[in-house]
């Protein structure tokens, strides 16, 4: 009886040792879990999804995605901040979401420098959509319409900090309109919303103006020249405003991932996000592929920031009247 | 033709061999469940989620969907053979059921039950396919005033058609309401009744609530009762009911799969109301009343159609909506959201693999069944024979390895164990749990639909009567708030309810 006993605490001790050497040889040994910080049938998702059998092909291993949504993606991403940093859990990001909410949102218990960003792999600019019977069909009438019925018209968008309330806001600054913002919790929501009738307007994006053109009207796209998925509709510059909202997503990992493994994920993201066949699949759905690594995607997320400050500072845009 | 293809693209989805597998899986345990007295198919369902991660999604909702109607059969197994109910939706079955074994006949009614169960779950899948897309259609003129209002006429339906008393059904239903306030506030961020516990900031999750509040729970009230168990242990012979056994049962098994369609189409244990209106119809209408309780085929005919056809008609709100109208249905909701599917009324255009695919497994599924529950009887009959005192503490232990499996935390055991007490406490005082489950699941989008609708109106709840869907769902709640201050209706709640008295659901 005794010797089993030792023998069942040496195989624990065993065990137990092994879990604590990880080492990039011996990584992946199981399933890796990704954080999803929005509602499925998102664009995290959609790009999650593009990506997994590539991924788990190049890691020999199942890559399990699970769904953390609320609060415009705070709420995983503090859970991402604080858990184990062995590089099994990894989660979705979205830029600027995740530079916005840790200086705004009180109760985030995250920093933007508390990750590493393995790899930037895509990014959607932002456009205006109207629902299909809504009274106007150019930016023009829309703001005439907005200044004629000032916080009338309903604009969906996903979270507070978010991309798209930035856009929204932005937006009202630049043409001295004020609208009604509508929090969803994904953009998956927004669209059915606006689809149904049950918004005016949406914040969206590039993604879900694509897939959902004939059933909307898309007035404007946040690009800097037009999208060959989206031809007739003219950018926010044609139009005389110079505004370029877009939000940038891919893979993060809490930082103190130990080095070694770090650059593991980051081989595995770049020889997927480099495959022709992945690239046109994504320019097909309405995304812009991007080829980052850790650097270039760190490089990315600090020229983000500073245009971002900029805009906050010129347009006074979070002064606590706007918020 | 339209629904032909549809048909030809599920069948393809069906009959790869991992699908053909995991609705085999499915159906074989829900028969076992089902047989099971005391552990029914939604703590199965529960148990089993886990273990459906890292299949196809398609699968996943394939075999969940086959254990909630496999179940339906292996109740009336238990029912028969044992006169203890398999499960709540085979109480009524133990009635002429068993006096059908005792007189010898367990065959025939063993025989009739499945057969009944086999034409009324295909009645139900017709249903389905027929009912399900152009409804879908419609959905998306759903927004959230419409989505709010009906879900809380859903619950105040299912608290209105609760077993026990109204009161105690609001007072569960409100407390998990409560429960589904916990964690981070999807709009603006901020913590609630989080205590710093990192797990709750997404809220008391689903699995733990269920396993503890349907598995722990009902293996701690289990252990209490002592079990007599009666197995008619002669051989069961003659399961091919005979020409007049099957001229008593067809009109039966006809009303009985109609009327546990739609009644499946509403919320609430649906099922369980199915197969008990079903008995009181037959009774009703049928030439010879005092016969019923003494061995009528009818009496097994029909009730076992009518919850067997009632499972079908709950998958419809799943569907077109997301909105679940029981506890299964709101674990199998939970799935989806697993799985990556957002349910609502886009489900059936975008993901249609999933749906023909489910509906054409069901098919398939109830062929299976009938093959599992005729010829092998014999085997469900030793099943019936595992001594409790293995079976209970192996349904505990799958408990707390399943639920330490999600995501290895010990909050979640610990909360699990909490549901679990707290679900034996408030079985021993004639508390539901489905009121709980339901809003705990559907709290949070309750919530959501309520804020974006006062966003969107900017703060007028008028929005909710300006909309006439909405109006419409309002309009019905309050009527049945009402109604139990209304002497004559309260009188005849009250005299279903003497005929329910005892029921688990």
């Amino acid at each position: 009886m005794m010797k089993k006993w030792k023998w069942m605490f040496m195989a624990v001790a065993i065990c137990s040792m092994l879990t604590v050497n990880v080492s990039a040889q011996d990584f992946p040994r199981g399933p890796l879990n990704f954080m999803n910080p929005f509602n499925p049938g998102g664009e995290v998702d959609i790009a999650a999804r593009a990506m997994q059998p590539y991924l788990e092909k190049n890691l020999g291993v199942p890559l399990v995605i699970n769904y953390l949504p609320g609060a415009g993606g705070a709420l995983c991403w503090s859970k991402l901040a604080a858990a184990k940093p062995d590089g099994y859990t990894i989660g979705g990001f979205s830029i600027p979401h995740i530079i916005l909410q840790p200086m705004f949102m009180k109760d985030v218990t995250f920093k933007t420098d508390d990750f590493v960003i393995l790899s930037i792999v895509e990014y959607t600019p932002i456009g205006l959509a109207v629902k299909k019977d809504f009274q106007v069909n150019t930016v023009k009438e829309f703001i005439e319409y907005a200044k004629a019925n000032p916080g009338k018209i309903s604009c969906g968008g996903v979270g507070k900090f978010t991309g798209h309330h930035f856009a929204t806001l932005q937006f009202m600054q630049l043409t001295g309109t004020k609208v009604n913002y509508v929090t969803f919790t994904g953009t998956s929501q927004v669209q059915t919303a606006l689809m149904g009738g049950h918004i005016d307007a949406a914040f969206t994006n590039s993604t879900m103006m694509v897939s959902s053109k004939d059933q909307i009207k898309v007035l404007a796209i946040g690009a800097q020249q037009r999208m060959g998925q989206l031809p007739g509709v003219p950018t926010f510059e044609e139009l005389g405003l110079k505004m370029y909202p877009r939000i940038a997503r891919g893979a993060m990992g809490p930082k103190a991932i130990p080095a070694d493994i770090q650059k593991r994920l980051e081989k595995t993201f770049l020889e997927t996000t480099s495959k022709p066949e992945f690239k046109a699949k994504m320019e097909a759905a309405g995304f812009v592929p991007q080829v980052m690594g850790i650097a270039d995607s760190h490089k990315f997320l600090e020229e983000e920031a500073k245009e971002l400050k900029k805009l906050i500072q010129e347009f006074d845009l979070l002064s606590p009247a706007k918020k | 033709m339209d629904i032909l293809t549809h048909i030809a693209l599920g069948a393809q989805v069906v009959f790869q061999p991992i699908n053909l597998l995991f609705c085999f899986l499915g159906v074989l345990m829900g028969t076992l469940v089902g047989v099971l007295p005391g552990l029914g198919p939604t703590a199965a369902i529960a148990l089993l989620l886990p273990n459906t991660f890292h299949v196809a999604p398609v699968s996943a909702i394939i075999m969940l969907a086959g254990i909630y109607y496999g179940a339906m059969y292996g109740g009336s197994t238990t029912s028969i053979l044992v006169n203890i109910p398999g499960e709540a939706a085979s109480v009524i079955t133990c009635l002429d059921g068993h006096q059908m074994a005792l007189k010898g006949r367990a065959g025939p009614a063993l025989g009739i039950a499945a057969f009944g169960s086999f034409i009324a779950g295909t009645v139900s899948v017709i249903g389905l396919m027929l009912v399900a897309p152009p409804l879908a259609k419609f959905a998306l003129a759903f927004g959230p005033p419409e989505y709010f209002s009906l879900m809380l006429l859903g619950i105040i339906l299912l608290i209105y058609l609760a077993s026990g008393s109204i009161l105690k059904a609001l007072m569960m239903f409100v407390f998990g309401l409560l429960l589904s306030t916990i964690g981070m506030d999807a709009i603006s961020g901020t913590q609630r009744l989080t205590f710093g516990i990192l797990e709750l900031s997404d809220g008391v999750g689903l699995i733990p609530a269920i396993m503890g509040l349907f598995g722990v729970a009902e293996v701690i009230a289990n252990v209490e009762e002592e079990m007599k168990r009666s197995i008619i242990s002669t051989k069961v012979k003659n399961l091919l009911p005979n020409l007049q056994d099957w001229r008593d049962s067809f009109w039966p098994i006809i009303r009985g799969s109609f009327l546990g369609f739609f009644i499946g189409i509403l919320p609430g244990p649906a099922p369980v109301i199915a197969a008990f209106s079903s008995y009181a119809i037959e009774k009703k209408i049928s030439k010879h009343p005092e016969k019923f309780g003494t061995g009528v085929i009818e009496g097994v005919a029909g009730p076992e159609s009518a919850n067997n056809a009632a499972t079908g008609g709950a998958f419809i709100p799943l569907f077109t909506l997301g909105i679940p109208v029981n506890s299964v249905i709101a674990i199998l909701l939970g799935a989806f959201m697993i799985h990556g599917i957002q349910p609502g009324p886009m489900i059936i255009s975008k993901y249609p693999d999933l749906f023909w695919g489910t509906v054409m497994s069901m098919y398939l599924g109830n062929a299976m069944l009938l093959v599992l529950n005729l010829p092998l009887i014999g085997l469900w009959i030793q099943v019936l024979k595992v001594p409790y005192p293995i079976l209970f503490p192996l349904i505990l232990l799958f408990c707390l390895i399943g639920v330490f499996s999600l995501n290895y935390s010990q909050v979640e055991v610990a909360l699990m164990i909490g549901f679990g007490v707290f679900g034996y406490l408030a079985r021993k005082f004639q508390f539901e749990m489905a009121p709980l489950v339901l809003a705990i699941v559907i709290g949070p989008m309750m919530e959501n639909n309520l804020r974006l609708s006062l966003v969107i109106s900017q703060g007028s709840p008028m929005i909710f009567i300006t909309h006439p869907i909405s109006a419409v769902f309002i309009f019905v709640t309050l009527t049945l708030l009402i109604s139990p201050f209304v002497p004559w209706i309260s009188k005849r709640r009250k005299k279903l309810q003497e005929k329910v008295e005892g029921e688990e659901i």
